[in-house]
């Protein structure tokens, strides 16, 4: 393990990037991803890495060269963030379905319009049903390790599907903060070498990829990217564990705080997590039971441990950073499908908070466990709007 | 190169397709793939021969294949070059691969243009083979930037009023060209020693190179299946769709288009392209006559202009 | 109607079987058939370089007839053939 280090968000995952050495990364440029091409631009440079760089035209013709390159056999990696990724919506969809172990970084970023640069997890909730995983960091060191452990994920032969790193725009892509790295050798063992299933470059065994299914084949197909799924979340745990053997950082799908004996618990992802747990042990000073849910892993969802951590508990306020107007935001309703099956499920209530970039104050979450320990609040509510 | 040599190169795509019977596409594409005998890596873009070549779970594809959308063939090949390039470099692969893309004129005038813009500037080395049909056939003829003045499709009818498609098409190939790019073509299946050797310089010359190949649409023109090569013929005989290419810099006219500027052949009139398809049938209408005349004098225009790009 | 389930087909809808639309056979679309006259046949493969659908069978360089179980009856080789050697008949009728 290295000295610690100073380091923004972007960096440290491109410095995850340039330790595992994809071959292939095709992006293009959107803020607040932009510095992680640019850095890793800088290792192609300067030869310190294998990677043959695309700079693609689009963020839809960057994932669909990544496609084609992962499907030729090769380890791929993009970046992107909001309107790019909205642009990749078709082909996410193809990338699942073709099992494609792609990485990509995903700075989180609200979408237009009005248009704004700023962080909310809209971007990577229009991606949710793709069939992508995806994870989500609290902070920079949690980017950096994130990246390191989506790889052997995603590459597992019982996953391979593609993975979204999720961080918080500026919050996290341009914060400095403390980053432990792993050493290199570290790193490459712990993700290992490429291992390709019947790449396109393989001219003596040709193979068809992206044909047309019909009805009577669709289905099936379709059914893999759930299998797969269902697959990754022990893959993920596994991965963690192992993790924790080389880094001592033991992460989990949801990871409870102070939770055992609560009977209020908030739920969020991201950079609030930090926030939630400075909020819970203030209010844990004046004697409430309450504790936090960070989610890490999105998708696919872990529902069983998450309920584990809710079960029991007599209210919970889950945190979205997105909305989707009309009915209660995504984290809200993966939550509520989570304790459907629950005998003596806890209320719960949908906060909508920090919409492209609206600062979250602490006192805001102290106000929200103070309205569920009193019953109170709406099943959806739009925390700070100006109605 | 003949015809009994070339009965001995392998089938990269095979029978069992469902394209229409006396559909060009894939004459275009066998003569195509006998270009080389290297190995090669297919793209393709969404449309009438992606879906007929790949019905799952069958494939008449003996040669590594992908489709992954309609507007992105390009970037698709873009990709699976890179990853080649990469491997390549790592020594993890040693063979010699070479990369060919199809797209429609769908795919490739309209949807996929940026794609195919981006992938030429980027400089990747692959052939782009063009099925020109003029028209988006999978989904049922619409209209598209390749369709020509005076056609009928489904999104821009002829009735009482219009004659059919009201705008001339975009020359896609002289775009491409402005790419400055290695290598550029116009071709046609009935010459196919024409289209074979075209694709033989595109697949071996280093760099993008770009074939645009008129694609005769039985069930879109409304012709009889039979008549597939030879209106590919006419097309080329009446200048609608002149044989030339661009190579290093130079342009050249070429088979059939070649002996007509030489004066060698007749340039036959285009109201005879215009009475063979259905397509154009209501241009015989008197009311429409004068749309057959700006047809004409625009191809005269065109191959006027073509033949100063020649220096002829 | 297909009845493979989902863990038994190749991941992410790859074939992996090359060129095996052969068995699905076209012919049986077919309209018209083509017939060859060998007398007058030169074994030019004009008919053979045409063929959408690969239907016209070449040994040795010489075309000695149609793939009737994809052939699927448009005519272009017959409309090509230089010397008239083939002819369309209805399908069904001897
Ligand atoms: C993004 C997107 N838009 C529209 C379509 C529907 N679509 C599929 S193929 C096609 C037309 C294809 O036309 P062309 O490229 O000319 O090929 P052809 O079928 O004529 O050979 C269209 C409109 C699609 N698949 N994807
Ligand atoms: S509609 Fe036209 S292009 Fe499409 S398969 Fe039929 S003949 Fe070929
Ligand atoms: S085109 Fe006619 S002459 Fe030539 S090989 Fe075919 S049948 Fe024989
Ligand atoms: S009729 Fe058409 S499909 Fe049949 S052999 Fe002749 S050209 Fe081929
Ligand atoms: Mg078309």
């Amino acid at each position: 393990m290295s000295e610690p280090m100073a380091i923004n968000g972007d960096m440290a995952i491109a410095m995850a990037w340039k330790q595992i050495d994809p071959d292939v990364v095709a992006a293009y440029p959107i803020t607040p991803q932009t510095i992680i091409v640019e850095a890793f631009s800088d290792f192609v440079a300067n030869g310190e890495v294998n990677t043959e760089y695309v700079c693609a035209e689009s963020e839809h013709s960057a994932l669909t060269i990544c496609v084609g390159a992962s499907a030729a056999g090769a380890r791929v990696a993009t970046a992107t963030a909001s309107a790019g990724l909205a642009f990749m919506w078709e082909m996410l969809y193809v990338t699942a379905s073709m099992r494609m172990p792609i990485i990509m970084a995903v700075a989180n970023r609200t979408l237009s319009g009005p248009i704004n640069i700023h962080c909310d997890h809209s971007d990577a909730m229009g991606g949710r049903d793709s069939g992508w995983l995806q994870l989500f960091g609290e902070n920079v060191q949690e980017a950096y390790d994130n990246t390191i452990m989506a790889f052997r994920i995603a590459e597992d032969m019982r996953v391979r599907l593609p993975i979204m790193t999720c961080l918080d725009g500026f919050i996290i892509t341009h914060a400095l903060e403390r980053l432990e790295m792993l050493d290199d050798k570290t790193v490459k063992d712990f993700v290992g070498p490429f291992r390709p299933v019947r790449p396109l470059l393989d001219v003596k065994q040709p193979t068809t990829y992206g044909p047309l299914a019909m009805p009577d084949y669709y289905y099936e197909l379709k059914y893999q990217v759930q299998a797969s799924m269902d697959a990754a979340l022990d893959v993920a745990k596994k991965t963690m564990d192992d993790f924790a053997k080389v880094s001592g950082r033991k992460y989990h799908l949801a990871e409870g705080y102070r939770t055992e004996d609560a009977d209020y618990v908030m739920v969020a992802m991201g950079s609030t997590a930090g926030t939630m747990r400075y909020v819970v042990d203030q209010l844990r000073a004046q004697g409430k039971k309450v504790g936090a849910v960070k989610v890490r892993l999105f998708r696919p969802f872990p529902a069983a441990d998450v309920a584990k951590l809710l079960e029991g508990k007599k209210a919970v306020a889950v945190m979205d950073r997105a909305m989707s107007p009309g009915t209660g935001s995504p984290l809200y309703m993966d939550v509520l499908q989570s304790i459907s099956r629950m005998k003596d499920p806890p209320r719960v209530s949908n906060y909508v908070y920090g919409l492209g970039g609206r600062d979250l104050i602490p006192g805001q979450l102290t106000e929200v466990f103070q309205e569920i320990m009193a019953n109170k609040g709406d099943r959806i509510n739009f925390m700070g709007v100006r109605k | 190169m003949n015809l009994k040599e070339l009965s001995h190169t392998e089938e990269r795509l095979v029978e069992g397709h469902r394209l229409c019977a006396g559909c060009a596409e894939p004459i275009i594409a066998r003569q195509v793939l006998m270009g080389t005998s290297k190995p090669v890596v297919v793209a393709n873009a969404t449309g009438c021969f992606e879906v007929s070549t790949s019905n799952y779970p069958f494939t008449s594809w003996n040669v590594p294949w992908i489709h992954t959308a309609f507007e992105n063939a390009p970037a698709t090949i873009s990709g699976v070059e890179a990853a080649y390039n990469s491997l390549k470099r790592q020594n993890k692969i040693s063979e010699e691969v070479k990369f060919v893309v199809f797209g429609g004129d769908g795919a490739t005038y309209d949807i996929g243009f940026q794609s195919l813009s981006g992938a030429i500037e980027r400089g990747h080395d692959f052939l782009y083979v063009c099925f020109n049909n003029e028209a988006y056939m999978n989904t049922g003829i619409q209209r598209s930037g390749a369709t020509p003045k005076g056609a009928s499709t489904t999104t821009c009818p002829s009735g009482t009023c219009t004659p059919g498609k009201k705008e001339f098409p975009k020359d896609l190939t002289r775009i491409i060209i402005a790419h400055d790019l290695p290598y550029a073509a116009q071709a046609s299946p009935h010459n196919w020693k024409d289209l074979i050797e075209k694709s033989r310089k595109g697949i071996d010359t280093p760099g993008p190179a770009f074939i645009n190949v008129i694609s005769p649409c039985p069930r879109g023109w409304r012709h009889d299946g039979s008549q597939t090569i030879a209106l590919s013929k006419l097309a080329v005989e009446t200048c609608v769709w002149p044989l030339y290419e661009y190579e290093n810099g130079e342009w050249r006219v070429t088979g059939e288009s070649l002996r007509i500027a030489e004066g060698k052949k007749e340039k036959r009139p285009v109201m005879d392209w215009l009475n063979s398809q259905g397509r154009f049938k209501q241009l015989t209408k008197s009311k429409f006559s004068p749309v057959a005349d700006e047809i004409q004098q625009n191809v005269d225009k065109k191959w006027e202009s073509l033949l100063k790009l020649c220096h002829m | 109607m297909a009845n493979e389930g989902s863990s038994s087909l190749p991941a992410g809808g790859m074939i992996i079987e090359a060129g095996s639309s052969k068995k699905y056979k076209t012919g049986e679309w077919r309209a018209q058939r083509p017939e060859v006259d060998k007398a007058k046949c030169t074994d030019c493969l004009t008919c053979w370089i045409y063929c959408p659908d690969n239907s016209v069978m070449v040994k040795d360089e010489k075309m000695v007839g149609f793939k009737y179980s994809h052939c699927k009856g448009c005519g272009i080789c017959a409309n090509q053939c230089p010397v008239k050697a083939i002819t369309m008949k209805e399908e069904g009728v001897e």
